[in-house]
């Protein structure tokens, strides 16, 4: 049998489900991207999910597992406990996000004078962004970016992370519908921590969870607004009967 | 504790086909074996390999067969790491290392049919003879497996069958050996750098990629295995293992087992 | 004996496994569950994590710690199973976990922890090598990376003939068992235990009977994984 084994062949169409394991491609032509890994030539895939193509770059985006911290991301977290300098934040990940002081509060504080808790206390929820991810998995988060800020009131749904960029949607196309239709404010932890406050918060909670369990389907978009529609309907019915 | 240091200057020398003491990677460490080491075990053994020492005993009791097998002795394996023995080893019930090292001694003896089972059955299905194997580790310097292993069959070879009077053991006084039909000997292959060696001591187990153990008996068949640690082999490597645990099992078959 | 030159016991040829079955996603709560089934041995897995390990102690700084329980439902056996760990489970578990460690990227998790629980629903041979798929399973449902799936199955020698996948008289009755994990990508064995007499001859012939098996059973791993994400081929996500 005839084999050229400097030659590169891709063995996986884009959008295709693969394994851990799976040999995506081969030879120096592609290049190995998120969720993979090279050993002898073959690019392979780490985890289950969906493949991306992206020029000659090959990605594996996952579909399911817990929320791992990258930088930028924005995570909504509960505070779980404060240190001296620092509070530690519940971001749905095996590691506590820990936000110093200096991160924390814009102001100079005076430790002799006032008290942590008077920032953020435990029990508190708040968006933050992660400023930094050390290779111990350290992460660092910061208060000083746009969006960031103490959420009151309202509700916490938990998603799937692996879902959120389907919650997103295009453009922000889905939330933004959701949003609309319902009143509400909305903010998404790329941790899979969904902040809903407003009047129709559980209409709002319900379309979530629908995109959530639906968002691989077509006419997911229609569907969503008819179960809107539905829902505020029923909202109206309850207000005229109180 | 091995630092990383350690661990990378143990790698080094074995990538240039040597090892740290000065073996061949096909090379056991030397062996000392004594027999009768205590005075009130009906069989007993010492065994030195290089620094690694661990004692077994064989205490033979009377108690009921089990009812698949109700006109066979019974024959248990217990071993434990006493915390003398390593800093690594804690008081307490025995861990999964402790647990694996007696069951894989266990197989070795079991499988090997070394000892008639018959023939320790006082009365069938009610009253047989229960050899314990007692492995008391009092030195890890590494492969305490092998080291088990052969004070395992050492001890074995030691044991007398004690005189009964009714259901009363008279101790000290015996009618007869415990006969082996045949010596299993383990040999434990690990890899290092994807290099196979044998009898890796304390700071060589620190570095293995895996090892894999090979109880082989005197007809030169295999009798137990067992993979354990975190890498793998490949078949050839397993083959290669095979017949190094051949060639081991018969060299300290011969020098020490009189065969 | 019911075994002739050509058929086995239940009616196989010697290279033949029983009927398999593999399925993802039967855990609600957990991060990833697995199934998988050799004939009427049931194993199910679940995976919980990464998560934060407790105690504190056993966290590594460098890489994940791996926690793996085998454990036979008390109504699995002929004779009910007394619940709780035996010698023989804590084997079993220490041996899975090993295979396990070898192909999850454990250096992407420091100081955390990945528990894998498996749980024999009715044992019939191969209960190991049942939990051990179920657990692959499991932990590539979970979004574990991984470097591959480990594939289990055993062979043995019954009346001195090879065997594939050893069931019911020929586990009481056979000479050897040889349970193996295999890692198709490395042609690799991570996990392998073996009692009873056996010539290098033919445990020769055994291993690569054993991996012939292990790649069927790769293949319904592989099947199952696909199958539940099937939907999602194709689609067009929102960044």
């Amino acid at each position: 049998m005839e084999e050229n084994n400097n030659e590169s062949k891709l063995f996986v169409e884009d959008r295709k489900i693969v394994v851990p394991g799976e040999v995506l491609a081969k030879g120096i032509e592609y290049l190995p991207g998120h969720d993979t890994y090279k050993i002898n030539n073959e690019i392979r895939s780490k985890i289950l999910g969906l493949v991306k193509i992206k020029n000659h770059l090959i990605n594996v985006v996952p579909l399911s597992g817990g929320y791992m911290p990258q930088e930028r991301d924005g995570v909504i977290g509960e505070v779980v406990d404060i240190q001296p300098y620092a509070w530690l934040v519940n971001i749905n990940s095996p590691y506590l996000g820990y936000l110093s002081l200096s991160e924390g509060v814009e102001e100079f504080v005076d430790l002799a004078k006032s008290d942590l808790t008077e920032y953020f206390d435990v029990g508190d929820v708040i968006y933050a962004k992660i400023k930094k991810v050390t290779k111990r998995k350290d992460v660092l988060l910061t208060m000083k970016d746009k969006m960031c800020r103490k959420l009151r009131g309202g509700t916490i749904i938990r998603i799937t992370p692996a879902k959120v960029p389907r919650l997103i949607g295009k453009g922000g196309s889905m939330v933004e519908t959701i949003k609309e239709k319902t009143g509400c404010k909305i903010i998404i932890g790329q941790n899979g921590f969904v902040w809903i406050s407003g009047k129709n918060i559980s209409a709002a909670a319900k379309a979530v969870l629908m995109v959530e369990r639906e968002s691989h389907t077509t006419g997911l978009t229609e569907r969503i607004g008819k179960l809107l529609e539905k829902e505020l309907s029923n909202v109206d019915k309850g207000d005229e009967n109180e | 504790m091995i630092t990383e240091i350690d661990k990378n200057y143990i790698r080094e020398i074995i990538n240039t086909g040597k090892r740290a003491d000065g073996r061949e990677f096909y090379q056991f460490r030397d062996i000392e074996i004594k027999k009768g080491v205590v005075k009130n075990a009906e069989g007993s053994a010492m065994v030195k390999l290089g620094n690694t020492e661990v004692i077994v005993g064989v205490k033979m009791e009377i108690g009921e067969p089990f009812p698949d097998t109700p006109d066979e002795g019974v024959l248990m394996v217990n071993a434990e790491l006493t915390p003398m023995a390593s800093p690594e080893f804690e008081s307490g019930p025995p861990d999964e290392n402790a647990i694996e090292l007696a069951r894989v001694v266990d197989r070795g003896v079991r499988e090997s049919k070394a000892i008639d089972l018959k023939k320790l059955c006082i009365t069938p299905g009610e009253k047989v003879w229960i050899v314990y194997v007692d492995i008391h580790v009092i030195n890890d310097d590494g492969n305490l497996m092998d080291a088990s292993s052969i004070a395992t069959a050492a001890a074995l070879q030691d044991t007398k069958i004690p005189k009964l009077e009714g259901d009363e053991i008279k101790r000290g006084e015996y009618v007869g050996n415990l006969e082996l039909r045949t010596i299993p000997i383990a040999c434990t292959v690990v890899k290092i750098n994807d290099n196979l060696l044998v009898d890796p001591d304390y700071e060589e187990e620190s570095v293995t990629e895996g090892k894999i153990t090979i109880v082989t008996i005197s007809d030169e068949s295999l009798c137990a295995m067992q993979k354990s640690g975190i890498g793998g082999f490949a078949p050839e490597e397993i083959y290669k293992a095979i017949d190094i645990s051949i060639e081991q099992g018969n060299k300290i078959r011969k020098k020490y087992f009189g065969e | 004996m019911r075994m002739s030159e050509e058929k086995r016991f239940d009616g196989r040829k010697f290279d033949e496994m029983r009927e398999l079955e593999a399925k993802a996603n039967l855990v609600e709560r957990a991060n990833g569950s697995g199934y998988f089934r050799f004939g009427d041995t049931r194993a199910i897995a679940a995976v919980y994590g990464p998560v934060e390990t407790h105690p504190r102690h056993l966290a590594d700084p460098r890489r994940a710690f791996i926690k793996f329980r085998y454990n036979m439902a008390p109504f699995s056996t002929k004779d009910r199973n007394r619940p709780g760990p035996s010698r023989r489970s804590v084997e079993i578990s220490k041996v899975i976990k090993e295979a396990l460690s070898a192909v999850i990227e454990r250096e992407e998790f420091p100081r955390a922890s990945i528990e894998i629980y498996a749980e024999i629903l009715d044992a019939n041979a191969s209960t190991r090598c049942a939990a051990l798929n179920a657990a692959s399973i499991a932990l590539a449902h979970a979004g574990i990376p991984m470097r591959d799936l480990v594939a289990s199955c055993s062979v043995g020698k019954v009346n001195g003939q090879i065997v594939l996948d050893v069931a019911g008289e020929e586990d009481t009755e056979g000479e050897v068992d040889l349970p193996i994990g295999y890692v198709p990508s490395e042609n690799k064995i991570h996990l392998l235990q073996m009692d009873g007499i056996i010539t290098k001859e033919e445990f020769k012939k055994a291993l690569e009977l054993a991996i012939k098996g292990c790649k069927v059973v790769y293949q319904k791993q592989v099947e199952a994984l696909k199958e539940i994400f099937k939907t999602y081929e194709n689609e067009e996500v929102g960044e």
